[in-house]
């Protein structure tokens, strides 16, 4: 196989053609576009089904009516579009069926702009839609990580029977990198016991989320956390650079992770201690590499594309054991290597004290700045 | 279903294999359980039962998959155009149905059924116009008469604030992808043979590929209403049929020769 120059949307569609998609459903929102129109002619070719519907409504509820079929589907938006499917996803979530879904994140809330942002990470993570659900949401970092996150993500969605999220900002949608594309799958041609596909030879099936007998719904909720807990417990991916004889780490998912990345290089240059730990899995997120990192680290740097959306996650797993710092780049902007390196360098020679609010130190530091 | 006959007896009546042996919960009067037989019957006299995939709603029928013996899958309020699309293009060799209400389909659900209907999916819709929200207790409907009281309108359906109803039939019937688009009634034995055979013509039309069919049948709410159940169906014969009179907004050309 040899590498191939390929823009970020293109390469998860294609990967996702690969992986053997049997149906995709979208509507136009930047900076996703590409990947709808890219397969409004990929898959028909294929003879696989596409359609441009009428709303973000209409695409995850296409989506759920072709999964309900037992077929490997999916849909991409970007965050005003994934705001609209949320009603969809909690739907598809309460029936247990799996899905796959692309969020190219944008600058919000609101309308907000096409630039690229890590605006998402809560209501994707946490939910969003209405219910006790959990969907496996992967950030990778880069194309390759994008081809091969999406390509594993149907099997990871049928595994748990559940709603698998590729977490992109538009960044690396609209980058174009040399990657390689895995091979074109066989389509599955056996489909799973719950599948409402026609019930020629079997007794009839359905599939719905409603549950009027509370108790019986108790037992629907319980069993999505079971299977949660088992993704939990295995499918936790967490990507450490420079980190053997760390002193500390800057923690930092998708393109943050990626510019840290460089920050923590000049860092290491000028002889700092400091390596990258990069959440690949949100959720699962990697809550034991925090424990033992807050363990054995003198001070973390959290970076973001948001206001702190994660870090409140990692504060859960560190909160009162380091000294922690936050640099944020809210609305759309994204961080300056500099920026993250003179962090590095504060956090280093003067380190915060233990338990104090890294957001609030943060933000106090930028009205200060932007004389808010 | 096996039923052991004796000489000289001949079966005129049975329950469609389609259907379920399963007491429904709709209240009694309720003509949503005629639609309900209607459509099993014509998925059974096609001899579709395997092959057919269904869609509920969200209204009093949401439960329908529990009578309909064939796959059911159930959709959010309003959404179940886009969930059959989804079926329907995945699946293209079944038969793909939704059955929604007025409030489902009219209100919530004009975005799906518009751009269903637009596309020229080829799914068959039951819509059941009962100019009321049936399930949650009797509000305004999109449906609703000028003047009809409900739970929401308390003096009348005042047209000055809440508007005027909706004509869905005719509405969609000027898109260019709906292929069969009619209105019958429910209120009377004669109105009721009127509409199977609309339901097996909307049938008819998606095994032909033609395209968007949809049989609007006006519909009892007795409870909602607050009639018994005999003057719910002169209700909908004096009050709604005028309103929204029985007829064939759209035939695909291509159904002229179709007899049943
Ligand atoms: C998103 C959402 N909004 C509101 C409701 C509450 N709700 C349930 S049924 C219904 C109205 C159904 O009326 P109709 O479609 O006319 O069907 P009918 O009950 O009369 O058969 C409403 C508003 C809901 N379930 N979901
Ligand atoms: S509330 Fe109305 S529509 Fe619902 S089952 Fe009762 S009579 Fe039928």
């Amino acid at each position: 196989m040899t590498k191939e120059l390929l823009k970020g949307n293109i390469a998860f569609a294609e990967a996702a053609v690969r992986a053997g998609v049997d149906a995709y459903f979208g509507y136009p929102i930047t900076p996703q576009t590409e990947a709808l129109e890219y397969l409004s002619h990929r898959m028909p070719a294929l003879g696989r089904a596409f359609v441009q519907a009428e709303s973000e409504l209409g695409a995850i509820n296409m989506v759920y009516g072709a999964a309900c079929t037992g077929r490997r589907t999916m849909t991409s938006s970007s965050s005003p579009g994934v705001s609209l499917m949320m009603e969809g996803l909690s739907y598809i979530a309460g029936t247990e069926i799996p899905m796959v879904l692309v969020d190219v994140m944008r600058g919000g809330p609101g309308l907000g702009n096409i630039a690229p942002a890590q605006s998402d990470y809560k209501h994707i993570v946490h939910g969003g839609g209405h219910g006790d659900y959990y969907p496996i949401v992967l950030a990778p970092a880069n194309i390759q990580e994008t081809i091969d996150l999406t390509y594993g993500a149907f099997e990871l969605a049928e595994k748990y029977r559940s709603i698998v999220v590729i977490l992109i900002d538009g960044s690396i949608g609209q980058m174009m990198e040399p990657a390689e594309l895995p091979p074109m799958k066989p389509r599955k041609k056996q489909f799973p016991e719950w599948a409402t596909d026609g019930c020629e030879g079997r007794p009839a099936r359905f599939l719905t989320s409603i549950s009027l007998d509370p108790p019986k719904q108790e037992i629907t909720n319980l069993r999505i956390l079971k299977r949660w807990q088992e993704a939990r417990a295995n499918e936790v991916i967490c990507k450490e650079y420079f980190m053997e004889d760390a002193r500390y780490a800057v923690v930092g998912f998708g393109t943050a992770g990626r510019v840290a990345l460089s920050a923590v290089r000049t860092a290491r240059a000028e002889g700092i201690p400091v390596g990258l730990v990069r959440p690949v899995s949100l959720h699962p997120f990697p809550e034991e590499v925090m424990k033992r990192l807050s363990k054995t680290l003198d001070g973390m740097l959290v970076v973001e594309m948001n206001n702190g959306q994660m870090l409140d996650d990692v504060l859960v797993y560190t909160k009162e054991s380091l000294p922690i710092s936050f640099i944020g780049r809210p609305g759309g902007v994204i961080p300056m290597a500099e920026e993250i390196y003179s962090s590095i360098q504060q956090l280093v020679n003067n380190p915060p004290p233990i338990g104090s609010s890294p957001r609030d130190r943060w933000f106090a530091k930028v009205c200060k700045e932007k004389g808010l | 279903m096996e039923t052991t006959l004796n000489r000289n007896e001949t079966i005129v009546y049975q329950r469609p294999a389609s259907f379920r042996p399963a007491p429904t919960h709709y209240c009694p009067g309720c003509t949503h359980g005629i639609a309900h037989r209607l459509l099993a019957e014509v998925v059974d006299e096609m001899g579709i039962r395997e092959n057919t995939i269904g869609v509920a709603s969200v209204g009093c029928s949401v439960f329908t998959y529990h009578y309909f013996n064939f796959d059911f899958t159930q959709a959010p309020h309003g959404r179940a155009p886009a969930m059959a699309t989804g079926i329907k293009r995945t699946l293209p060799e079944r038969f793909v149905l939704t059955y929604q209400g007025d409030g489902d389909l009219a209100s919530i659900g004009m975005g799906e059924i518009t751009g269903a209907a637009a596309r020229g999916e080829n799914i068959t819709v039951i819509f059941i116009n009962n100019a009321i929200y049936g399930m949650t207790g009797g509000q305004m409907a999109p449906t609703t008469l000028p003047g009809q009281k409900t739970s929401s309108s308390q003096d009348g359906r005042d047209v000055k604030t809440a508007g005027y109803p909706i004509r869905t039939s005719e509405m969609l019937a000027t898109l260019d992808g709906a292929a069969y688009v009619v209105r019958r009634s429910l209120h009377s034995p004669k109105e009721i043979r009127r509409a199977k055979k609309a339901v097996r013509m909307a049938f008819e039309t998606q095994a032909r590929g033609l395209g968007f069919s949809m049989v609007e049948l006006l519909s009892s709410c007795p409870t909602n209403w607050g009639y018994e159940a005999n003057d719910a169906l002169t209700w909908i014969e004096e009050n709604m049929v005028p309103y929204y009179p029985l007829g064939d907004f759209k035939v695909h050309p291509a159904l002229a020769d179709v007899k049943i």
